[in-house]
């Protein structure tokens, strides 16, 4: 009897659930991302402005006084800031499809996903007045632009290198090849980057180690270029001690010795240094790969106006240098270097060395529609990357 | 005016029923079970692979991935024989501790030995999780520092630091329900059992296990639940390894289908759970 | 009782082992709270107190700790309400499905937290379009909080039995002065106790939060989560976990003062 009565209270609720989620939106799929109007001109702020962000990308004084962008832009414009900050791109994707937030700071492996969903407009950027002093080279990029039609401002930029112990590992590495060899004497040692975008690290390695794959950009992978960069990683896979997804764990365990070789970011080989650590980080023969993130404003954003005037104000010189500086990257307005407390940050970070970042290839979402331009084939989509990499984590 | 709504609800009880009941039902049943449902049924959709967006057409290609591909069987084992472990260990732990804190502790001692217990509950979880971090790191951890010189060593990031810091986690929640199922264990049960002539360890495997044993499959309830739906543990501690919840956590934003299929996984597993539970009359002392 | 004393010495040496496995940790957040090392390592090279001194001025976690507060006792509170009603209608009248409560009530705190959590927020922005917030938090917090509150409750109305009920109604009492004067006051001390360890789940809440938390709405552990993977932030969060095991004394010396008066007390 009883039974009876809890199934039949599930049927009840799982009839109201359909009911519910047939009302759900669904888009067909395209090649092409829905056509939006970027905003024709600026108008009057609308008194507060919604933000997904990296922790870090909002700093109001809350965290510590002295860093603070956030409470001028306030005063200036009167439009409030409130912000959430996103964990990984996912957790961005996930939010900014709600139709809460005005704007975002997307990584590359969340910008097209954006883009082609239809979550985000495109950008007017004649209405910021920072926009002309953004570096060149970061402006219309596949990962913020599509056709010509520009998605975004760019924020700032870092490359994922190769951090190595450089007490312990001698000779010093100068290739990717060092975290792939299967014979590595530092086997158990090794650390690898704990997101499914980890397998454009082997599809670089791939590019330039077996040119007969064909591969001619690591975030386009058709199903047997896919197939070899998985295979690479799963048998990288006895090597690794542990992937690292947070900083912390990961900067602990270069210092202890824990890792000794494995895909890093500058800002933690800064940390690991400024520990005591005796590490370094290059940027290998092959390249590598990186991010650059872009503000990118809601196709639904309640408040635009504050929204332009965020980003506008987030690309100035000051409030550049200040994240940059803080977060640890190399900042995208060319006149924020003269700004940086630290008056080596952008050498450190390479931020005006164009010839650096030629061979960094920027995280970005991988489609059906292959981003290399090649229509003979279907690449694999991102989803199918986060499925796989679940699959060969648990393999 | 109230006085005369509570005099006609006294006199008709089903009406008093009907008003007890409404307002935790329809949160229950509907809120919850509701979001339960609706979660499930996107476990048979499907995704667009270009936008990402939920395409609502019926299909079992999800499942089909979680079947044929014996990553998912790997996870979903290594992840009940995390949870079993755990439980076992915490059970292991808290029954002495429970024992004496319930029966041999002064009540003075007694109540300071729960708050002792209790404290931990408040320090946040992650912190916790940090600091076994700290504990386990080989070579320059504390527990090398500590034990090396006796020759006990670190295990490593990994499976076993998982288990270590699950148990800790969920620790508290296995010795509070064990005391107060102690705690209401008669004294001259123990006494007569004794008089009779019978040994400690047997008074303990025939008269104490069989009593207690409701109020350790309640704390089982936490530590097992608990455990079988941790991610975060397992990104800190595990090193290579991936317990269920990471899964779920990795497809949940880029393919909420999948996620939601994955997810299916823990619930069923709990569902037999209750179910085997349930007879054991342990949901009523939780 | 009659037990050993031999037995008496291995169990308060395994008490003794017990509370060192609970507290060593704890002493490495207290001492890595005054660690000059940024990334926790072990033994300190030396001590700070440089982490104490930026926690204080760090406003965000005064905002995070009132969030978590004003969450975790909205969502006690409306635990304590749909609780004790439901633990009031199983306790005292019979009807169908009477049984099957018992399994509805602990499922949101059987089912792992991450498949409450996106199916909360599945239901809410995918289905219903509510927004997330500091509402759905609460709902998200009261769901799994109910059935503490719950079992508590059920276990003393339980105990109590209906006599004295009706000893105050043969008495001339209403059925609103009864529950006044009679069943709340024998009541009290164990919603107490639910309502507090409502309160300790909410406020130590992560995995459903994650996932209800809207704009701005930012609880202690997602602020802790978010610090902790920030560059130079993550030695104030020790401060800020050492401060609330200090702190939490406080709830905790209260409840064993209010199990003092009771025979058997709050049942945790």
């Amino acid at each position: 009897m009883q039974k009876k009565r809890l199934f039949s209270s599930l049927v009840i609720a799982s009839a109201a659930a359909l009911v519910l989620s047939s009302c759900g939106s669904s888009n067909s799929a395209s090649n092409e991302p829905p056509k939006l109007e970027a905003m024709k001109s600026l108008g009057a702020g609308e008194g507060a402005v919604n933000i997904v962000a990296w922790a870090g990308y909002v700093e109001n004084g809350s965290t510590d006084p002295n860093v603070d962008w956030v409470t001028g832009f306030e005063k200036e414009t009167g439009c409030k800031v409130n912000v959430k900050n996103g964990a990984t791109s996912d957790d961005m994707v996930a939010l900014m499809k709600t139709g809460e937030y005005d704007v975002v700071s997307a990584s590359g492996d969340a910008s097209l996903r954006l883009i082609y969903g239809g979550d985000v407009a495109p950008v007017n950027t004649d209405l910021m007045t920072n926009y002309a002093d953004v570096f060149d080279n970061l402006k219309n990029q596949p990962w913020n632009s599509v056709n010509g039609v520009s998605y975004g401002v760019p924020h700032g930029r870092g490359a994922n290198l190769l951090a190595y112990r450089t007490d312990i590992v001698k000779p010093a590495p100068t290739s990717w090849g060092s975290v792939f060899d299967v014979n590595s004497p530092y086997k158990g040692k090794i650390t690898a980057y704990d997101s499914a975008i980890y397998i454009a690290d082997a599809a670089l390695y791939l590019m330039n180690t077996q040119p007969d794959l064909g591969i001619k950009y690591p975030y386009a992978l058709d199903q047997k270029q896919f197939d070899a960069a998985v295979a690479l990683i799963e048998a990288q896979k006895p090597l690794i001690g542990e992937y690292w997804g947070d900083y912390l764990k990961h900067v602990a365990s270069l210092k202890s010795g824990g890792t000794v070789l494995g895909t890093t970011w500058q800002v933690n080989i800064n940390l690991a240094k400024g520990e005591g650590t005796k590490v370094e980080g290059i940027k290998p023969a092959e390249g590598s790969t990186g991010w650059s993130d872009t503000w990118m404003i809601s196709s639904k954003a309640k408040h635009p106006n504050c929204a332009y005037l965020w980003m506008d104000h987030i690309i100035s010189p000051q409030a550049n240098a200040g994240v940059a500086e803080w977060f640890g990257e190399a900042p995208s307005n060319a006149k924020s270097c003269d700004l940086t407390a630290d008056k080596n940050h952008c050498t450190t970070f390479h931020a005006s060395d164009d010839a650096y970042w030629s061979d960094v290839y920027y995280w970005n979402t991988p489609t059906e529609a292959c981003l290399d331009g090649r229509t003979d084939v279907k690449c694999i989509p991102y989803s199918e990357w986060v499925k796989s990499w679940s699959s060969l984590r648990n393999s | 005016m109230l006085q005369k709504i509570s005099n006609a609800m006294h006199k008709n009880s089903r009406l008093r029923l009907a008003s007890l009941l409404a307002a935790p039902l329809l949160w229950l049943v509907v809120a919850y079970l509701g979001a339960l449902t609706a979660l499930f049924v996107t476990a048979f959709y499907t995704i667009d692979s270009f936008t990402g967006n939920v395409i609502q057409q019926f299909n079992l290609g999800n499942f089909q991935d979680v079947l044929t591909d014996i990553a998912y069987r790997n996870v979903v084992l290594r992840t009940l024989g995390i949870a079993t472990l755990v439980t076992l260990i915490c059970a292991v732990f808290a029954i002495p501790m429970a024992f004496y804190m319930a029966k041999l502790a002064k009540p003075k001692s007694q109540r300071v030995l729960v708050a002792l217990v209790m404290t931990p509950l408040w320090a946040s979880y992650l912190v916790k999780i940090y600091a076994w971090r700290t504990m386990i790191e080989p070579e320059t951890g504390v527990i090398d520092w500590l034990l090396g010189p006796i020759g006990i060593h670190s295990p490593g990031f990994g499976g076993p630091a998982i288990i270590i810091g699950l148990s800790y986690l969920w620790l508290p929640y296995m010795i509070l329900p064990i005391y107060a199922g102690f705690e209401r264990l008669p004294n001259n049960l123990l006494d007569a059992s004794g008089d009779l002539g019978a040994r400690n360890w047997y008074t303990f495997r025939r008269v104490v296990l069989p009593i207690i044993f409701p109020s350790i499959v309640a704390g089982s309830m936490f530590t097992f639940s608990l455990s079988l739906g941790d991610y975060i543990t397992a990104q800190i501690l595990g090193g290579k390894l991936q317990m269920l919840g990471n899964v779920v956590y990795q497809n949940f934003s880029i393919n909420l289908p999948f996620a939601a299929t994955i997810a299916m996984i823990p619930v069923l597993i709990m569902g037999i759970y209750l179910w085997v539970v349930r007879r054991t009359g342990a949901l009523a002392s939780m | 009782m009659t037990i050993s004393r031999t037995a008496r010495r291995i169990l308060a040496a395994l008490l003794g082992v017990g509370l060192t496995f609970i507290y060593l940790p704890l002493f490495v957040v207290i001492t890595n709270s005054f660690n000059a090392s940024k990334t926790f390592s072990w033994p300190p090279s030396h001590l700070t107190t440089e982490w104490w001194s930026k926690a204080a001025v760090n406003t965000g976690v005064r905002e995070a700790i009132k969030w978590s507060l004003l969450a975790g006792a909205s969502a006690t509170v409306i635990a304590l309400l749909l609780g004790t009603a439901l633990a009031f209608a199983v306790s005292r009248y019979s009807f169908f499905g009477r049984e099957t409560i018992s399994l509805l009530v602990v499922l949101p705190i059987s089912l792992p937290g991450i498949v409450t959590g996106i199916a909360l927020n599945n239901a809410f922005t995918k289905q219903l379009g509510i927004s997330t917030g500091l509402f759905t938090v609460i709902v998200g917090h009261a769901t799994f909080c109910i059935v503490v509150v719950y079992n508590n409750a059920i276990a003393r109305l339980n105990r109590m039995g209906t006599s004295l009920q009706e000893a105050s109604m043969d008495l001339g009492a209403n059925g609103m002065t009864t529950f006044r004067l009679i069943t709340l006051p024998n009541l009290a001390s164990a919603l107490f106790a639910g309502g507090l360890l409502a309160f300790g789940l909410s406020f130590d809440e992560i995995v459903v939060t994650t996932f209800t938390a809207g704009p701005g709405i930012q609880t202690l552990p997602i602020w802790i989560y978010n610090n902790l993977f920030r560059p130079n932030q993550a030695p104030i969060v020790n401060v800020v976990a050492a401060t609330l095991v200090v702190i939490s004394i406080i709830p905790i010396y209260i409840s064993q003062r209010l199990s003092q008066d009771t025979t058997s007390g709050g049942r945790f």
